[in-house]
């Protein structure tokens, strides 16, 4: 129409409309997603603040039929967790910095680098199957170090691929100043670049957490469960996951209720550690 | 110290740097034990029955029969559907956020989806097994056999019970779980594209659909793929989001709506019952099987984003 060649040659149309259909599709898919997940949340939500009361903190897990809250459960989760990222913090940032500032680009550092790479995705219950062969099936016993050490297995290799990451934004400068005054490199890296990165190598530790508060398949062979309260981490030992897993396959309502109430707790304490971790990063690389 | 600093220097350096290097190896360790430990357990079933393994259908404990088959075909199953929807939808997703997105969006929508991806899974799992299965069976089955079940070929795969639970259903919400992460690292590939060869492509008239079909798509093709292979191995040993709704039967069919088992939701099931070491033992076999697997997928999925990241690295 009036002479613009857009409107009449077809080949022009023909490409104006495969790109607003494609276009199109493209939106259809980002809302059919995002769709799908906020669903998700929502029944989360609704669900998980409907049975949320006190009594989660304060009682143990019921036996089907009466009332009860979570607090073995979330005290469990807590011990091992916090093992876990205890073990972890100190091993990953060792290795992540072995990766960016010693090995570099020696055999062992590229082998290292590729199989943390694999771990970073490994199927965590092979995790759970491996501590239990070399744990659980030797000392006879579920207990919450082997439950503590699945999960230290998997932070592993979040915190070595974040703390390598941050390690190789650090400026050359600031390594050869460091070295130009006589630093050993024990010190340009204690002192200099691992400091330089602290946000970063928190931000990893964050992650680590948040990947590991959720996991629910390695700890099914290991920590088991426990219906009591237990401080034992030598005995089988009560947590979220594995608590939610159970009472949401079981047919009895207030078992499920429960289930949603964990659930929630759990997302809410993952995306929070995200959060965090997103803020701490940001405000340290400014 | 002593008279020569730069000595102890030296010494200090070489204690710090063989440190570093052991929790380094302490890595590759774990994984040459859990191979190892994997094999150690999975040996009676390797020497019992053998790559018979690999064909054989019939599971049961109760007679001391162990065929790996059926959660084998579930797994890969389950993936598949898993992918179909996935890689679609992601590239879509990418697209948005990469092209047409207004960028005061980006940012939001953008850690949205990254969020959406840390969800642990077994939240996945129980929305399916409470909300999606039962809409899904009352719903969507009896449409699904009703119009494509009718069609040859095709319609043999739109058949059995319409209950909501079974190997489709499985296979939906693990895309649903697959797909903010699929398409976060598409994302992150496509936006390796120059400016510049995306901004020549527009100068001469390309539309937005051309420039990525013809532009990024080609620039990012190994990193794509990578990032399916990724989200492959996601899908293939994902264990809370499959274990709900699967179903828990060892068959093998084609019609998507039977119940099922994969590799991961068996092991669920079943490794803490299994009393008989013969039946563990096949367990930690369908455990290895499994890892070896994804341990494919996952090397491949490395070494095509490495070659990405190769390339951009020579560019910069």
């Amino acid at each position: 129409m009036n002479g613009n060649p857009r409107a009449t040659n077809p080949i022009y149309r023909r490409r104006v409309w495969v790109n607003r259909f494609n276009l199109v599709m493209s939106l259809a898919t980002m809302t059919f997603g995002m769709a799908f997940l906020i669903w998700i949340l929502v029944t989360l939500f609704g669900k998980g603040f409907a049975a949320l009361s006190p009594t989660l903190f304060t009682q143990m897990t019921p036996p089907p039929g009466s009332d009860g809250g979570l607090a073995n459960a979330i005290f469990g989760s807590l011990m091992m967790v916090g093992t876990a990222i205890f073990i972890a913090t100190p091993i990953g940032i060792m290795a992540g910095i072995y990766l960016a500032e010693v090995g570099r680009d020696s055999w062992i550092a590229k082998v290292t680098r590729f199989v943390n790479d694999i771990l970073l995705s490994a199927p965590s219950i092979v995790i759970g199957l491996f501590v239990y062969a070399v744990i659980v099936f030797q000392f006879k016993q579920y207990s919450g170090w082997a439950g503590a050490t699945a999960l230290a297995i998997i932070a592993v290799p979040v915190v070595v691929r974040t703390t390598e990451n941050m390690l190789q934004l650090v400026p050359n400068s600031l390594r050869e100043a460091a070295y130009a005054v006589g630093a050993p490199l024990w010190q340009v890296v204690l002192k200099v670049t691992i400091k330089s990165v602290r946000g970063g190598v928190i931000t990893g530790i964050l992650l680590a957490l948040a990947r590991i508060s959720g996991e629910t398949a390695p700890l099914l062979f290991t920590a088991l469960n426990n219906q009591f309260w237990s401080t034992d981490m030598g005995a089988p030992m009560a947590n979220l996951p594995v608590v939610i897993f159970q009472f949401a396959m079981s047919p009895y309502e207030d078992w499920q209720r429960l289930a949603w109430a964990g659930a929630l707790l759990i997302t809410l304490t993952v995306l929070l550690l995200n959060i965090l971790a997103r803020t701490v990063f940001r405000q340290k690389t400014q | 110290m002593s008279s020569n600093p730069t000595r102890s220097f030296a010494r200090q350096d070489a204690i710090f740097a063989r440190s570093t290097q052991f929790f380094a190896v302490l890595v590759l360790v774990t994984l040459a034990a859990i191979i190892i430990s994997l094999i150690h357990g999975a040996w009676p079933t390797i020497t019992k029955v053998g790559p018979k393994f690999f064909v054989d259908a019939s599971w049961d404990p109760v007679r001391s029969l162990f065929g790996g088959l059926a959660p084998l075909w579930g797994t890969l199953i389950t993936a598949t559907i898993a992918m179909i929807i996935a890689v679609p939808v992601s590239f879509g997703i990418a697209i948005f956020l990469t092209e047409m997105c207004p960028p005061i969006l980006k940012r939001p929508l953008g850690t949205a989806v990254e969020l959406l991806a840390a969800i642990p899974s077994i939240i996945y799992g129980m929305w399916g097994l409470f909300v999606f299965a039962p809409l899904f069976g009352e719903h969507i089955q009896p449409l699904l056999s009703a119009t494509l079940g009718k069609l040859p070929v095709i319609g043999a795969l739109f058949q059995g019970p319409t209950i909501g639970i079974g190997v489709l259903t499985a296979g939906i919400i693990l895309s649903v779980m697959v797909i903010p992460f699929t398409a976060s690292v598409m994302r992150d590939v496509f936006e390796t594209t120059p400016p510049i060869l995306k901004e020549s492509a527009y100068g001469l008239g390309a539309t937005t659909w051309e420039v990525v079909w013809n532009v990024v798509l080609p620039y990012t093709k190994t990193g794509v793929v990578g990032g399916v292979m990724l989200g492959l191995g996601r899908a293939l040993g994902e264990t809370m989001a499959v274990t709900f709704v699967i179903g828990n039967a060892y068959n093998i069919s084609l019609a998507l709506f039977e119940p099922g088992n994969s590799i991961a939701s068996s092991l669920a099931n079943e490794f803490n019952e299994a009393s008989d070491p013969l039946h563990l033992s096949a367990l930690i076999a369908l455990g290895l099987v499994l890892f070896l697997l994804t341990f494919c997928v996952l090397a491949a999925s490395r070494w095509m984003l490495a070659n990405l990241a190769k390339r951009e690295g020579k560019r910069t």
